[in-house]
């Protein structure tokens, strides 16, 4: 009895300990020379696989190429994976495992807002550092986080701008299709009071949601083609996510509904998701992103021939052969270089150390600009392209900003928004 | 990048007719494209090179056809301000059509929507003169959404021209639906007019568009235009109510491919066969295997693939059915919590193989040639060929699986044992392998269902995981060891879906239909059709 009692009360203390010292954990470990542990988290099983196996891939490739220089601070990066399994509670617990098991000094992981937001509280709690690789709805800022993906402001809208252009077809009317989750809802909302702003009537706007995993657009594309017949020219924006993106351009292509008629720009498709898919018959749709493997630059070379020489060497299947890159590849890519800028800088992997050396933060990214962390908001700046889907499977780039964007993850077409702090709580000034 | 050769085949023997067609119509085509005039099309701002675009056609040569043609194919590169056609590795001049070298620093010339439909549109026009009856025809429908005043004189001249009644009148629609907005009231009431015989959803988007109060300020020809829209309408709710009880029927005839099988192994042998799924995932996968193996050892067949991998889906899957049944389902018949519970774990056995063999993500399978796109049954519906043959497969697979249960021997034997298995035994049936040929039989339909799903949807380890829920439905609602139950019962849960996904979307359908069966299942627990006779038990 007493004894069992001592045990608890022993576990209880370490625990404790483990969660008090978790930062100041690391930064022990720095006088020992150890590998530092860098956790990945990314679903290589179920419905958001097909998107988010590479970024697992990438970061690994990353991390290779950092040891392959002398790692960081003269320490080797040591990459945990664990595969959350498009599970979103799950998410939370590998999170967990890996901030408090493995001890990782961070992590780069999560696609959809969903799982981010699963795992979100649990880096909070232990002070963990999350890097987010992928576009997102904004509304959001945690110190613990920084989101290395596009703002509303530097995807959504700039897209919808271009549809009402001269050049994207002077779009009337809009169907906003997305999957049934945080995402493509908040997206929707700021694009609604958007298209209001430009004095679009709501009669004019057309929202359906599919549940993730949907693969049945019969109906769906039926209603988008009766919507386009009732007024003047529509478009569509879908943040369709992850595999049910195959089936639906499936049938898009074979009802024959053309890029010309009734342009759909996508802002969860690249060059990885329509890899499965016939790209002949969607030849003009389109897609907005911050990178585009199409881009000519020589960073962009760069990126792309190690990428096709790390695929070969490591077999990854479907890459060996057709090496793709994209935009959330991309972003993971900034995002782990940043990390050691940012460590090498602070001269420690502690927490709250890297959070204040990660402002101002510069990479030359592969997308051809200079990508910069923002002093205060935790985002890049970054660069929007807009690009038509080609015959190949790659875009062709036809509208792209001057240079890099801020980020505004509060947007100001959601009201109550102009009142929120551009800078996240809690963030201690070193 | 480069479009299968039947088809650069077809576009370039179609523009080889239009050369010579164009050429002898018309004795202006002899002008030459200037290199000027190439470039100003090919670089510069959209707006500048739609103008020069619509100031080369005015008057035409064949060099600005060749230009049209291969900037719609993405052929045309530039440097130093003069213009390329690259094709098959070899460049000629865009202006003068002389064999030349390309220069290294050379860079593609990159068309939006905007400047490809106006390039299409161009390329239309010129083809409304040809004298191939298919080439006007498919030029006029090219033209259909791009209405407006500018073409009208092509457009005239054109119907001057045409001897075809049909097309003449089709072209008189295309006149009328660019002089919509024409100054001349008398001619707006003319187009309202010849334009509501037209079933097009384009042209009712176009009305629509008048109606606008920025568009029509005349009375009489805003009466006539929403007369005119109500015309129209009537016209295209037939497509839609068409449409719906298609799409119905392509689920239906899903859902019963997948729950096939299940009708077999569930509902004539009692099994709870929770892998059944994943015999349907090896279907898929042995698909996407089939399918590679042709793409590398006859690619000139690759079309075929589909066909080749009907059989071996079903073989391979029945063989994993055998197996399973020989190995883990003949030692649990008549304990169905033990069997649910087995099944279930091998189900898990088959999904985390394929994923170590395969990879976790979703392989790529190719719909072939002929089952991509669609059949424009009405303008507004298309009819996409892979759900039209499904729809087909999962018929003859049915009447063949009716055939095999109701008229072979081994049918009658697999009845025998169900219906009263001592009996069968008694009379000298050997019933231990009519158990593993007709577990086998289930299975390999399993297979063919995921060959089937393979040209619709993803082809993952999961893919079972989203079917199996669907299959138990069908099978359950339908009446356990019922084949008619099964067919009613997809069919109806199919169509059903699709009524209430146009009405209340994706999400609230499917809870709907689940709530629907629950409801139906406490009501009527026995399905459909409940089983007669004394073997009911």
């Amino acid at each position: 009895m007493t004894n069992s009692v001592r045990r608890h009360t022993l576990k209880a203390l370490a625990a404790a300990s483990a969660v008090a010292f978790g930062s100041s954990f690391s930064s022990l470990a720095v006088a020992q020379g150890a590998p530092i542990k860098v956790g990945v988290l990314h679903s290589l099983s179920g419905t958001m696989a097909i998107s988010e196996t590479v970024l697992k891939d990438v970061a690994l490739m990353a991390i290779d190429e950092i040891n392959a220089k002398g790692g960081v601070l003269g320490r080797k990066l040591e990459p945990v994976v664990v595969d959350p399994a498009s599970n979103w509670p799950l998410f939370a617990e590998k999170a967990r495992q890996l901030i408090s098991a493995d001890k990782v000094a961070v992590t780069f992981g999560c696609w959809t807002s969903v799982s981010r937001k699963s795992v979100l509280p649990v880096f909070e709690e232990l002070n963990g550092l999350l890097f987010y690789p992928v576009q997102y709805e904004g509304e959001e800022l945690s110190k613990n986080v920084f989101y290395t993906g596009a703002a509303p402001n530097q995807q959504a809208i700039p897209a919808v701008e271009y549809l009402m252009s001269k050049d994207g077809g002077s779009a009337k009317r809009f169907v906003l299709l997305g999957t049934d989750y945080v995402y493509p809802r908040t997206t929707n909302k700021i694009l609604r009071s958007f298209l209001k702003s430009k004095g679009i009537a709501d009669a004019d706007i057309m929202e359906e949601y599919t549940p993730f995993g949907h693969s049945d657009y019969q109906t769906i594309i039926a209603k988008i083609k009766k919507f386009s017949s009732e007024g003047k020219k529509t478009a569509v924006i879908s943040t369709i996510n992850g595999d049910s993106n195959v089936p639906f351009y499936k049938e898009l292509g074979n009802q024959g509904l053309k890029a010309k008629d009734v342009p759909v720009v996508a802002f969860s498709v690249g060059e990885e998701e329509l890899r499965g898919v016939d790209t002949k018959p969607l030849v003009g749709h389109l897609a907005a992103w911050n990178y585009f493997m199409s881009l000519k630059n020589p960073a962009n070379d760069e990126f792309t021939k190690k990428w096709a020489a790390y695929a070969k060497a490591k077999n990854l299947p479907g890459h060996k052969d057709k090496p793709l890159t994209n935009d959330p590849m991309e972003a993971t890519y900034i995002g782990i270089y940043m990390w050691k800028q940012a460590v090498e800088k602070a001269k420690s992997t502690d927490t709250d150390k890297v959070i204040a050396a990660m402002a101002g933060q510069t990479f030359k990214a592969p997308s051809g600009f200079t990508a910069k962390m923002d002093e205060r908001n935790h985002h890049l700046h970054k660069p929007v392209f807009i690009g038509e889907i080609k015959a190949d499977g790659q875009f062709n780039i036809v509208w792209k900003t001057p240079g890099p964007v801020r980020a505004n993850p509060w947007s100001p077409f959601i009201p109550g928004n102009d009142k929120k702090k551009d800078v996240p709580d809690g963030k201690t000034k070193i | 990048m480069r479009l299968p050769d039947v088809f650069t085949g077809a576009i370039r023997c179609f523009c080889a007719t239009l050369f010579t067609l164009t050429f002898v119509t018309s004795p202006q085509l002899s002008k030459a494209l200037t290199p000027e005039a190439a470039k100003a099309i090919a670089v510069g701002e959209n707006d500048d090179r739609l103008a020069a675009l619509a100031k080369a056609i005015a008057a035409p040569s064949d060099g600005l056809v060749r230009l049209i043609d291969a900037l719609l194919d993405d052929a045309v590169k530039v440097a130093e301000g003069r213009v390329y056609i690259v094709r098959d590795g070899k460049a000629i001049d865009a202006a003068t059509g002389a064999e030349t070298t390309l220069p290294p620093n050379a860079e593609d010339v990159v068309n939006n929507n905007r400047v490809r439909g106006e390039l299409d549109t161009a390329r239309a026009a010129f083809s409304l003169l040809s004298e191939d009856r298919n080439t006007r025809a498919k030029a006029i429908t090219e033209l259909k959404d791009e209405a407006n005043e500018a073409k009208l004189p092509i457009i005239d001249r054109a119907i001057a021209k045409e001897s075809d009644a049909e097309l003449k009148s089709r072209l008189q629609q295309l006149r009328a639906a660019m002089l919509v907005a024409s100054s001349d009231k008398a001619k707006r009431l003319e187009a309202v007019a010849a334009l509501a015989s037209s079933g097009e959803p384009s042209v009712k988007s176009l009305l629509q568009e008048r109606l606008q109060p920025t568009g029509e300020s005349d009375p009489e020809v805003r009466a006539a235009l929403a007369n005119a829209i109500k015309a129209i309408d009537a016209k295209l709710v037939r497509g839609e109510r068409l449409g719906v009880i298609f799409s119905g029927a392509s689920l239906g005839s899903i859902l019963l491919l997948v729950a096939l099988g299940l009708a077999i192994t569930y509902g004539l042998m009692g099994v709870i066969n929770m892998a059944h799924g994943e015999l349907m995932m090896i279907g898929a996968y042995t698909t996407y295997v089939v399918q590679n193996l042709f793409r590398q050892h006859l690619p000139s067949g690759f079309d075929y693939y589909i066909l080749a991998a009907i059989p071996v889906a079903f073989t391979v899957s029945a063989l994993v059915g055998a197996v399973l049944e020989r190995t883990v389902i003949r030692w649990l018949y008549g304990r169905p919590l033990e069997t649910l519970l087995a099944t279930w774990g091998i189900s898990l056995v088959l999904i985390q193989s394929v994923r170590t063999l395969f990879g976790a993500q979703n392989v790529p399978v190719e719909n072939p040639a002929f089952l991509s796109g669609g059949v424009a049954i009405m303008s507004n519906l298309t009819l996409p060929y892979n759900r039209i043959a499904i729809i087909f497969f999962a018929f003859f697979v049915l009447l063949l699986v009716y055939l095999l249960i109701n008229k072979t021997r081994l049918g009658l034997f697999v009845r025998g044992v169900t219906q009263n298995r001592s009996m069968a035994s008694c009379m000298g049936v050997n019933t231990a392998r009519i158990d593993t040929y007709a577990f086998a039989l289930g299975a390999g339909i399993a297979g063919l269902a995921g060959c089937a799903l393979s040209q619709v949807g993803n082809v993952g380890p999961d893919l079972g995981q989203s079917y199996i829920v669907d299959s138990f439905l069908v099978v359950v609602l339908g009446g356990v060891g019922q084949l008619a139950g099964t067919v009613y019962a997809a069919l109806g849960l199919g169509v059903l879906n699709k009524l209430l996904e146009g009405w209340t979307g994706a999400v609230l359908a499917k809870i709907a239909v689940l709530a629907f069966i629950v409801v139906f299942i406490q009501r009527r627990p026995q399905g459909i059709f409940a089983l007669k006779g004394r073997s009911a038990d």
